[in-house]
């Protein structure tokens, strides 16, 4: 190719290029009429603005929050938007930092030691690793809240308080509503390999539930591959008559992989988001097990106001539990408001 | 210089330099007539395909509900899911580059078109076409930045699968105040969407996803497209090794731009799927499926090194990973062990499929 012809080749291509471009835009064009159903308009009409403000006239203390959440958990979010809620009305300034890797989560509390934070928030997923600087946090002063996981260790650790759902109870709970709803036979989908809470929650069922537990291993961040992992496991066994999904965003897929299958078997969840809560109104979801991920972030930011305003305390040694509390149907209406607004 | 075309019926790849001095005597290799037996022998995908006939004929004993016509169709849409994008994966690992931001990049599209249609109340179609520029933007980036810093595509990658996981958290925070996109099911242009990227056709009694129609298209023009053009021809060129290639006239930037391009492309139809399976699209999601995709390439038969390979073995090795993934939950094996399980028959897969490979040449 000569280099004129290689020129021309260069400007053809240019040229192809932006004619694609130009085509693609003139096929969008006419269909850019707005859509009448939906959207962000129906958001807006839906919503007043909420705002808020400090209602307290202590000092700007600083309370920090490292949690053991992986990227873009739905779950965190909400006990996140809680803790801030709470951190607005108290004036306090929030500080949030997250890592689902143990070690770093502990450098992560580290370095809000080395802030000198006024107050701090960690969850104890795998407590072990958080051991060492919990003791420095105590050392210098700092008090702190366990909350959402570790509420054996929480005392030990020489926490204020622990706030959060006992995981077993939670199972056991899910386990005794199946035997109300005449199940025999579950799946507990679990979404993240090695998580204990996941695998308490499992064993809770296993223990009240009068009929037979199977676990499955899915990829969490894969959904496409749960949906058919959860279709398999449908198929391979028709007598299975309920799916228990440990994380809310599971729950509206295991339905689909139900249908899928061709199977009856009914859809519960752990947790809540608005898909769930659409779910369990239009009957494709039996009932959502909540552990109220604002009110542990919530309570977490204000018991440490309370703590240094007033040297209050919560729970008397034991764990303050936020759950399980067992939603059904009946409960859908009242909780849509809050599920679309990010705090339930 | 001007390369002259050579008229050589099989597309052999263009690197290897036209030799000089012909010897009269001997004939042309390249002419040589050789047995269909012997020509299949030597296709990168014949491994593959044996491994992929073992692990099948394996689960068929392993789990009595394998057989069934509903199971083989869970398997088959568990496989278009990860074949979609390991066809055009294939085509960039052929051209000797990897790209790692793959599985966020599936992401990104969907969650683009989600967030564009619900922010803007638009028709969902103008949110699916801007994702489509946006997703090829993504792809053009990768391709651009890699033929003009000549750095290795796995840090280019890197960098853009970090910055793309970011992305994709930060921006969806940012627009719709949760970690996870608004649902738009009940947005206009929503219905006809879904039966594009997400429907479900009825062969028989069987209900087959159009992701796996999708999936075969795909396979179709990226093997047309290898085998039968002159793109193809350069694609081989440029993986077996630039600077011939470059030197006998092959446009190795835009080669390269265009596989990334590609990829793009295979993400946006994955990332449609995606959203309009599910509606909502969670921010996290897509980390660690690049690896799958590569993987799917490489137990089909691509050298990691690039310049060999085949879109059909790519699909084959994505349908070895289904058969596998999907194959251990209906045997019922204990499920702790799944990974474990999943590791080991994919090495055994791979085994096979390179100690095939080396039979069939040695005798070749």
């Amino acid at each position: 190719m000569s280099r004129l012809e290689r020129f021309r080749g260069k400007r053809a291509g240019a040229r192809a290029g932006r004619a694609a471009v130009a085509g693609l835009l003139a096929a969008a064009i006419p269909l850019a009429g707005c859509s009448s159903t939906g959207g962000k308009r129906a958001e807006e009409e839906r919503n007043a603005a909420v705002g808020g403000e400090a209602a307290v006239g202590t000092p700007r203390w600083k309370i920090a929050m490292v949690s053991h959440s992986g990227e873009g958990d739905t779950f965190w979010d909400i006990v996140q938007s809680g803790a801030e809620d709470a951190a607005r009305k108290d004036n306090i300034e929030f500080l949030y930092s997250h890592d689902d890797e143990a070690g770093r989560q502990a450098q992560l509390v580290q370095s809000a030691v080395d802030k000198k934070v006024d107050g701090l928030i960690v969850s104890l997923a795998k407590p072990d690793a958080m051991k060492g600087v919990l003791k420095k946090a105590a050392k210098a002063g700092i008090p702190v809240v366990t909350v959402n996981s570790g509420q054996d260790e929480s005392r030990k650790f020489g926490a204020l308080a622990h706030i959060g759902q006992d995981e077993v109870l939670a199972g056991e709970a899910v386990g005794r509503e199946l035997n109300d709803r005449g199940r025999k036979k579950a799946v507990c989908v679990l979404h993240e390999q090695g998580n204990v809470g996941h695998e308490e929650r499992c064993r809770g069922i296993r223990e009240t539930f009068d009929g037979k537990v199977r676990n499955l291993h899915v990829d969490g961040t894969n959904m496409p591959s749960v949906e058919s992992s959860l279709e398999a496991e449908l198929q391979s066994d028709g007598g299975i008559d309920s799916v228990v999904t440990l994380g809310a965003p599971f729950a509206p897929t295991a339905v689909k992989a139900a249908e899928g299958a061709g199977s009856k078997a009914e859809i519960d969840t752990f947790d809540l988001n608005d898909q769930v809560v659409t779910g369990l109104k239009d009957g494709s979801l039996g009932f959502a097990v909540d552990q109220q991920p604002y009110l542990q972030g919530y309570e977490a930011v204000d018991l440490l106001w309370l703590h240094r305003y007033n040297a209050d305390m919560l729970g008397g040694g034991k764990p303050v539990l936020t759950g399980p509390q067992i939603l059904t149907k009946k409960d859908a209406p009242t909780l849509q408001k809050y599920t679309k607004r990010g705090t339930r | 210089m001007t390369a002259t075309p050579t008229p050589t019926p099989t597309p052999e790849p263009a690197g290897t330099a036209p030799s000089e001095a012909p010897e009269k005597d001997r004939t042309d290799e390249r002419l040589v007539h050789r047995s269909l037996l012997s020509r299949l022998m030597g296709r990168p995908e014949l491994g593959a395909v044996v491994g992929a006939v073992a692990v099948f004929v394996f689960f068929s004993f392993a789990a009595e509900s394998f057989l069934r016509a509903s199971s083989l169709s869970t398997v088959l849409y568990a496989s278009s899911t990860i074949g979609i994008m390991a066809v055009p994966v294939a085509l960039l690992m052929i051209g000797g580059e990897f790209d790692l931001s793959t599985g966020v990049m599936v992401t990104s599209s969907s969650l683009i078109s989600s967030m564009f249609s619900y922010q803007m109340t638009a028709n969902v179609w103008v949110g699916v076409g801007v994702s489509l520029l946006l997703t090829l933007g993504i792809g053009f980036f990768n391709g651009y930045l890699l033929v003009r810093t000549k750095l290795p595509s796995f840090i280019i990658t890197l960098g853009t699968f970090l910055m793309l996981t970011g992305l994709n958290l930060g921006l969806t925070k940012l627009i719709s105040g949760t970690v996870s996109t608004k649902g738009i099911g009940d947005m206009e242009g929503f219905a006809s969407a879904q039966a594009l990227f997400a429907s479900e056709l009825s062969v028989g009694s069987v209900q087959i996803q159009v992701t796996v129609v999708w999936w075969l298209a795909l396979v179709a023009v990226a093997t047309w497209i290898l085998l039968r053009t002159r793109a193809g021809n350069w694609i081989f060129a440029v993986g077996g090794g630039q600077d011939t290639a470059r030197a006998v006239g092959v446009p190795v930037a835009r080669t390269k731009i265009c596989l990334y391009l590609g990829v793009a492309l295979g993400a946006w139809i994955s990332g449609q799927h995606l959203l309009f399976n599910y509606d909502v699209v969670q921010s996290g999601e897509g980390v660690g499926n690049e690896l799958i995709y590569i993987a799917a390439a490489v137990i089909g038969g691509c050298l990691l090194t690039g310049g060999y390979g085949s879109a059909v073995g790519a699909a084959v090795g994505a349908l070895i990973f289904g058969m596998t993934s999907k194959g251990i939950v209906y045997a019922q094996w204990e499920p702790d062990w799944f990974k474990f399980f999943l590791g080991a028959m994919l090495l055994i897969a791979t085994l096979l499929n390179a100690y095939i490979r080396k039979r069939a040449e040695a005798n070749r």
